[in-house]
C-alpha cells in the first residue's frame, strides 16, 4: 500500500473527509457567529448555548411531542431564532450604546444561565437523539466506510452557508443589512426600520446556532455541555478568517476541520490546540485575519 | 483561692471532651469533585447527596459532635482542586476530603493532606498509582481502579476471544494508567495490544480515532476514557460501522449513570465493570430506591461508594474515640467494611479497600423491564483477584 509520511494514503483519505465532516459543523457555527459580529457588531458568547438549545428542542420536539427529524430541522431554528429574537430585542439591544465588552459579559452570563438551567434538568450526561431513518447506515467508499448521516451533514451545511452568503452580499435586504452597518442614522432616515433589522440578524444567527446544534444531535450525545466545548474553536475559526468575514468564517471552517483532522493522524496530543496555535500565526502574520479588511 | 480552683476545674470539664475527641467541635466532611464538566453525573453532585445520606444514616453526630458536609466543583483542575483543599484544610475547619473524580486531581489532593495531616478517601478516580508508588499513610481508594477494571472487563472479553486490541486513551494520568493495566492484563492472558491513540480530556469528534482504531484490524477496540467522552465514542463507533464490521468495544470505565444517558438502544451488549450494582440484592434495592427518591439518579459505584467510605470514616472516628488523623486512620486500616456497598471487605496496608466488583453486561431495551434495570451481572470478581497483591503494589508502607 501506498504511504505518505508513514501512512497509508487511503488512510489519510478517510481522515480528510472526516476533517470536511468536522469542518461542515466549524462553518456553520462561525458563520452565525461572524454574520451576528458582522453586523452588530456583538461578540455572541451565546453561541454555543444557543447551538446547544437547538439539539435540545429537537430532542424535545420527539420525546414529548413526537415530532420528527425533518420538523425539527425546520422548528428548532425557528424556536431558537425566536428566542433569540427576544433576547436581543428586551435586553442586548439596550447594550449597542455602551462598550463592547458589555454584549460580551450580557452573552456570556446568558450562555452560563442556559446551559446551568439545562443541567439541572437534564444532567451533564445527556441524552441520545436517533438519526432519521432515511439517513442511517453507512456507503463503503472503499478507502472509508462513510455514515450516510455524515454525508448529509456536509451537504446541508454547505448549501446553507452559500444561502447565507447569497442572502447578505447579493440581495436587496442583504443590503439593507449591511448599510445598517455602516450607518445606522443615514438608513433611517431612508425610512428603513434598522432596530427590526438588528433584530432579524441576532433571531437569523441564533437560528444559524440552533440548525448546526439540529444537524449535531444524531452525532453527538445531546448534552447542555455539548456547545461549550465548541464554543472556543468556532471563535478561534472566526478570528483566523477575519472578525466579521462572512466568506472568511466559511471558509476557514471547512479549511481549520480538516488541519485538526490531519493533526489527529500525525501527532492526536497536539488536536485540541492546533487550531490555536494556527490562530496565533494568523494573528501575528495578518492581524485582520485571513479574509479580514485591514482596519 | 477555692473558687478559683472550682472556676478552673469547671471550666477544665467543660473544655475536656472537646479536648479529648473531636477537634472544633465538629467533623466536616468535603466532598470534592467535577460538578459541571464530563463527570458530572459520574460522581458530581449525586456524591455530595451519598455523603449527606450516609450522615443522616450513621445519626448525624460522632462523639457527640455534629458531623457536616461541604462541597465543591473542582473543574477538573489540579490546581483548583489544591487551592480549594488548602482553603478548607486552613480555614473551614475541614477534617477529611472525599470522591477526588479524576487521577490527576486526586493525586495531588492526596499528596497535599498527606502534608496537610488530613485523611482523603478517593472513590470517583480510578488510577492504582493512589495505592501504588505515591501510596500515603492517611490516604485511602474505595470503590475501584483501573486494575479492577482491567482484570473484570478486559479478562471478560479475552476470554471470549478477543485476543488483539487497540485503545483509545484520555490524554492524562487516569488514561494511561487505565491503558497500561489492561494491555499488561491482555498480554498476560496470551493476548496483543496492536497500537494506541490518544485524544485530549473532552473531546466531541472521535471520528479520526475511531477509523484509525479500524484500520488496525485488532478484534478489541478498548474505550480507556469515561464520561461523556466514552458515550460519544460509543455512539459514533455506530456510525462508523465498527461494531457491525467484526471488532469489539470495550468501554473500560462506564457505570450505570453513562448507560443511562446513552440508552440501552446504542449501549446494550457492552460489558463493563462496576463495583456496585443497586439491582443485585434486596438491600442494594432498597439503598437504591432511596437514592432515587431522593436525587432522581439511581447510584452507580462511585455514589454507592461515597456513601461508603463517609460511613467508614465515621465508624472509625467512633471506634478511636478521636478525629485526629493518625488514629483515624489506623481504625480505617483496622476495622472491616460492610455495609450496602461493601460486604466483609477490608483495607489492604497501602489503603486499598479489596472488596468485590461485578461484571456485568448491559441489557437489550426488551430485557429490561423495571426502570434503571440495566445490567445482568455476568460474574462476581473477588476483591483479592481484582486489586493489585498490596505487597506488588510498589507502595512503601507495604512490609513483607
Amino acid at each position: 500500500m501506498t504511504t505518505l509520511f508513514g501512512v497509508p494514503v487511503q488512510a489519510l483519505l478517510g481522515q480528510l473527509l472526516v476533517g470536511l465532516i468536522n469542518g461542515s459543523f466549524y462553518a456553520l457555527l462561525s458563520l452565525g457567529l461572524a454574520v451576528i459580529f458582522g453586523l452588530l457588531r456583538v461578540i455572541n458568547f451565546a453561541h454555543g448555548a444557543q447551538y446547544m438549545l437547538g439539539a435540545f428542542v429537537a430532542l424535545l420536539l420527539a420525546t414529548k411531542a413526537g415530532i420528527g427529524y425533518w420538523f425539527a430541522l425546520l422548528l428548532a431554528p425557528l424556536i431558537v431564532g425566536g428566542f433569540g429574537a427576544l433576547v436581543e430585542r428586551t435586553m442586548l439591544s439596550r447594550l449597542y450604546k455602551l462598550d463592547h465588552l458589555y454584549g460580551l459579559l450580557f452573552t456570556f452570563g446568558l450562555a452560563l444561565t442556559i446551559e446551568g438551567t439545562f443541567r439541572y434538568f437534564f444532567g451533564a450526561s445527556g441524552q441520545p437523539y436517533a438519526a432519521p431513518p432515511a439517513l442511517q447506515g453507512a456507503v463503503n467508499l472503499g478507502f472509508m466506510f462513510l455514515p450516510i448521516y455524515r454525508g448529509w451533514v456536509v451537504i446541508a451545511s454547505l448549501a446553507v452557508c452559500i444561502g447565507v452568503w447569497l442572502l447578505i452580499e447579493r440581495t436587496k435586504l442583504g443590503s439593507y443589512l449591511r448599510a445598517a452597518t455602516e450607518n445606522p442614522v443615514l438608513v433611517q432616515s431612508f425610512g428603513i426600520n434598522v432596530p427590526l433589522l438588528l433584530t432579524l440578524t441576532y433571531g437569523l444567527g441564533a437560528a444559524l446556532a440552533a440548525l448546526a446544534g439540529v444537524l449535531a444531535a444524531p452525532v453527538y450525545q445531546v448534552s447542555p455541555l455539548m456547545g461549550s466545548n465548541l464554543i472556543i474553536i468556532v471563535f478561534a475559526v472566526v478570528v483566523v478568517g477575519g472578525m466579521g468575514s462572512i466568506l472568511g468564517a466559511i471558509v476557514t471552517g471547512y479549511m481549520l476541520g480538516v488541519a485538526e483532522g490531519m493533526t489527529k493522524v500525525f501527532y492526536p496530543e497536539a488536536s485540541n490546540i492546533v487550531i490555536f496555535v494556527i490562530m496565533a500565526i494568523v494573528l501575528i502574520l495578518r492581524p485582520a485575519g485571513l479574509f479580514g479588511k485591514d482596519a | 483561692m477555692k473558687r478559683v480552683l472550682l472556676s478552673a476545674a469547671s471550666v477544665a470539664a467543660l473544655a475536656a471532651p472537646a479536648l479529648a475527641q473531636v477537634s472544633d467541635d465538629r467533623v466536616r466532611i468535603g466532598i470534592l469533585n467535577d460538578q459541571s464538566g464530563v463527570y458530572a453525573d459520574f460522581g458530581g453532585q449525586y456524591s455530595y447527596q451519598a455523603a449527606l445520606m450516609a450522615v443522616e444514616d450513621f445519626g448525624g453526630t460522632v462523639l457527640d459532635a455534629p458531623i457536616d458536609v461541604v462541597t465543591a466543583d473542582h473543574q477538573n483542575k489540579p490546581d483548583i482542586a489544591s487551592n480549594i483543599a488548602r482553603q478548607w484544610y486552613d480555614t473551614e475547619q475541614v477534617d477529611t476530603i472525599m470522591e477526588l473524580t479524576a487521577s490527576s486531581v486526586a493525586l495531588a489532593v492526596q499528596a497535599l493532606s498527606r502534608e496537610a495531616g488530613k485523611i482523603t478517601i478517593t472513590t470517583g478516580a480510578a488510577t492504582t498509582e493512589l495505592t501504588g508508588a505515591q501510596c500515603s499513610p492517611l490516604g485511602f481508594h474505595w470503590a475501584y481502579d483501573t486494575h479492577a477494571l482491567a482484570v473484570g472487563t478486559g479478562g471478560a472479553l479475552v476470554e471470549q476471544g478477543g485476543d488483539t486490541w487497540y485503545f483509545l486513551t484520555a490524554d492524562y494520568a487516569f488514561g494511561y494508567s487505565l491503558e497500561e493495566n489492561t494491555g499488561a492484563y491482555v498480554q498476560q492472558a496470551g493476548g496483543q495490544v496492536l497500537g494506541s491513540v490518544r485524544h485530549p480530556l473532552a473531546t466531541t469528534d472521535y471520528s479520526s480515532f475511531l477509523l484509525q482504531a479500524q484500520a488496525s484490524g485488532a478484534k478489541v477496540i478498548g474505550l480507556a476514557n469515561a464520561g461523556m467522552d466514552t458515550q460519544n465514542a460509543i455512539k459514533q463507533a455506530s456510525e462508523f460501522g465498527i461494531v457491525q464490521g467484526g471488532q469489539r468495544l470495550a468501554a473500560l470505565l462506564f457505570t450505570l449513570a453513562e448507560v443511562h444517558g446513552l440508552g440501552l438502544e446504542a449501549a446494550q451488549g457492552l460489558t463493563l465493570t462496576e463495583s456496585f450494582y443497586w439491582n443485585r440484592n434486596e438491600e442494594s434495592a432498597e439503598f437504591g430506591r432511596r437514592f432515587l427518591e431522593r436525587t432522581g439518579m439511581m447510584p452507580n459505584m462511585v455514589h454507592a461508594g461515597t456513601y461508603s467510605a463517609v460511613l467508614a470514616y465515621l465508624r472509625a472516628i467512633e471506634a478511636a474515640g478521636t478525629d485526629e488523623a493518625e488514629a483515624v486512620a489506623a481504625k480505617l486500616h483496622e476495622l472491616p467494611v460492610n455495609d450496602v456497598f461493601a460486604q466483609d471487605a477490608r483495607v489492604a496496608p497501602n489503603g486499598r479497600l479489596i472488596s468485590d466488583v461485578y461484571l456485568l453486561e448491559v441489557k437489550a431495551p426488551g430485557e429490561s423491564d423495571v426502570e434503571w434495570d440495566y445490567f445482568n451481572v455476568l460474574a462476581t470478581i473477588p476483591g483479592d483477584q481484582a486489586y493489585i497483591d498490596p505487597a506488588e503494589s510498589g507502595c512503601s508502607l507495604v512490609t513483607n
